[in-house]
């Protein structure tokens, strides 16, 4: 099988700035090309901005990596242009059990809210994942936008300036220097770009190592996630089986702490493992093998000046709830927007003050749920040990005990509660879109709500007057106007009105709430808009 | 806001405290244990207010009652 991981996908290829005599200047320059970066890059050459991509690679992730995709970077890849191929390519699945030593211990439903465009999350090979994020960006070129992918470009060293940053950059007929006006660090957990700066950080090393082997069965087990807790193949640790699309298996057997890596790595001894978990008779073919440990940690703060940190360069988190790269499309669609803004010279460059504010709040988050489930997988002590074990003995019988069973929570987007972009929340509405929120779906008569905010500002009115746009200070806001009568489902009065009979909405350009009032006041909103761009 | 009881609230104390050490009677320490632990996830579901519950933590760890609150 010729495997779309191992095929280069942005070939080296010479480019006009490595034989000028002085470094040539970019807009923007994105250090790596993996799910972030080039989410960061689409994102900035879809609103104009001059993009150059670097990457010590060619290929797209080797092996698979990350397999759950949730909503909200979904929602977010709609607005990059490849949310339904996505979609479309991915399995979706509701059905998950549980088991505990040798016996199931309950089966569940997600479930999934309604009134959604897209699914709750869906599973996806991360090469894929990244595949059609380069489709995107070769669909962009074509429509002339300016952005470029550099493979085998290694970043080797920066400068930083008041103004600018120098990037010196290896390539296999060289080295050569550019400088850009800003740089996007997104070069991953092992990020060179951090340690050059001098902002490496120490974190939570948890002492555990998992192996994972992507299989490709023929067998007919269905679309359902599977997790063991000390299963009689894998004494005193856990698995877990889960599906990905063309027949893939994805595998993960925790291993513990003190093991021989290349041994357990060996097909030899994987095999047997693997069979002893599918089954003597089940006929499967290894399409990848890898050991992993992990650490939660993040930096400090992720702008440096001009350097601005993205994805797993800036934190890292367990697997358990896959939220590295789902946080990370969310780090960068908060970003884009603001830095837009202040290359344009629409808003002061303390705006990008708040990509640390609003973004280190959500790493935090995604580390306190990833750090729980860690515990709750690998108990630390006797006593967490014999906690574990008495819910998932009582799960088997008590539906109480269920939601206290945490094999990894779902990655949601956090709320930005506390942001400086954030006005006082004037309505008595749901607390689920209260200013910081991110933006629930919708179904309406025609359509879904969300593809119809876009990546703009946007004054939603629901049953309530405003102008069709305002401008403030170079802000251009558009009207979407919407009623209450206008929802079939209920949805929208449910999540963006409550009791209220009216609502109006400031949206942000990542479709993230700003402020909201019963009705609209001009001079408030104006004051909102000022807020929410940085400017008070 | 609902506090925890530390008064006495259980009608035929003695009865209960003799159930209590019956459940325990045959069991060695290991499942004694897991039975504990059990127990205690049985009574917080019921108790279910958070701030009971964080109370509760607070007495069994035995510290001062001004601390509790
Ligand atoms: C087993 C496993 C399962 C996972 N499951 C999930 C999941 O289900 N869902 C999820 O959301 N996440 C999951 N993750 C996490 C996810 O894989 C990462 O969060 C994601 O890849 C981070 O993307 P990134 O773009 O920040 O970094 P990377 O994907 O690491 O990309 C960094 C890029 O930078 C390049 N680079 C590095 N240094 C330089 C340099 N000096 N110059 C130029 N280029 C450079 C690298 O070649 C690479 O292409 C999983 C991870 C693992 C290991």
């Amino acid at each position: 099988m010729n495997k779309i991981f191992e095929t280069p996908m942005y070939a080296y290829r010479h480019s006009p700035d490595q034989d000028e005599a002085a470094p040539v200047r970019r807009k923007v320059v994105v250090v790596g090309a993996g799910p972030v970066g080039l989410g960061a890059a689409i994102d900035l050459a879809q609103q104009g901005v001059e993009v150059v991509v670097l990457d010590d690679n060619d290929k797209v992730s080797f092996g698979s990596r990350a397999i759950c995709f949730a909503k909200r970077p979904l929602e977010i890849l709609d607005r990059l242009g490849c949310g339904q191929a996505m979609v479309d390519k991915g399995v979706v699945w509701n059905q998950g059990r549980v088991f505990f030593d040798d016996r199931q211990v309950y089966e569940f439903n997600l479930l999934p809210e309604k009134g959604h465009q897209r699914p709750a999350f869906i599973n996806l090979q991360q090469y894929y994942f990244e595949q059609f994020l380069v489709n995107r960006v070769r669909e962009l070129q074509q429509q002339g936008a300016p952005i470029e992918i550099r493979g085998r470009n290694k970043v080797s060293a920066v400068g930083t300036h008041d103004t600018h940053v120098t990037i010196e950059i290896d390539t296999p007929e060289g080295s050569y220097n550019l400088e850009a006006d800003w740089l996007i660090a997104c070069d991953g957990a092992n990020s060179s770009l951090r340690a050059m700066l001098g902002k490496d950080f120490v974190g939570r090393v948890f002492e555990d190592n998992f192996l994972i082997a992507d299989v490709v069965m023929e067998a007919d087990f269905p679309t359902e996630r599977w997790f063991w807790f000390d299963p009689p193949f894998n004494r005193d640790q856990s698995a877990l089986l889960h599906k990905q699309p063309d027949g893939v298996w994805r595998i993960d057997l925790q291993l513990g702490w003190d093991i021989d890596k290349e041994r357990e790595k060996k097909p030899e001894n994987v095999i047997p493992r693997l069979k002893q978990m599918l089954g003597e008779d089940v006929e499967f073919e290894l399409e990848w093998v890898s050991i992993y440990t992990f650490q939660c940690r993040r930096m400090e703060q992720f702008r440096h000046g001009r350097v601005i940190f993205a994805g797993d360069a800036a934190h890292q988190v367990s697997p358990f709830g896959a939220r590295g790269a789902n946080s990370g499309l969310q780090d960068t669609d908060n970003l884009c927007w603001k830095l837009k803004l202040v290359i344009d010279g629409k808003a002061p460059e303390s705006l990008l003050d708040s990509y640390d504010a609003e973004r280190i709040h959500g790493a935090d988050e995604n580390i306190l749920n990833s750090t729980r489930s860690t515990d709750f997988i690998t108990p630390k002590s006797h006593m967490s040990r014999l906690l574990r074990d008495a819910v998932l003995d009582l799960s088997e019988r008590y539906e109480f005990a269920r939601p206290l069973v945490n094999s990894g929570r779902l990655s949601v987007p956090c709320t930005y509660d506390g942001s400086p972009l954030n006005s006082a929340d004037a309505l008595d509405g749901p607390s689920r879109t209260r200013p910081g929120s991110p933006c629930p779906d919708v179904p309406l008569q025609d359509g879904y709500l969300l593809p119809r905010l876009g990546g703009r500002f946007i004054l939603l009115t629901i049953d309530a007057d405003a102008p069709d746009m305002i401008e403030e200070d170079g802000i251009e806001v558009t009207r979407l106007a919407l009623s209450a009568r206008d929802d079939p489902t209920l949805a929208l009065k449910a999540r963006y009105l409550g009791d209220a009979p009216s609502a109006v909405y400031l949206i942000r350009p990542d479709q993230h709430v700003a402020a909201r009032r019963p009705s609209f006041d001009e001079s408030l909103f104006r004051a909102a808009i000022r807020r929410a761009t940085g400017k008070e | 806001m609902s506090d925890l009881i530390l008064t006495p609230n259980i009608d035929g104390a003695d009865d209960f405290y003799a159930d209590l050490l019956s459940a325990h009677e045959s069991l060695d320490k290991a499942a004694s244990d897991a039975f504990n632990a059990r127990l205690i996830l049985i009574l917080a579901n019921h108790i279910g207010n958070r701030a009971v519950l964080a109370q509760s933590l607070a007495a069994a760890a035995l510290q001062p009652e001004e601390e509790m609150k």
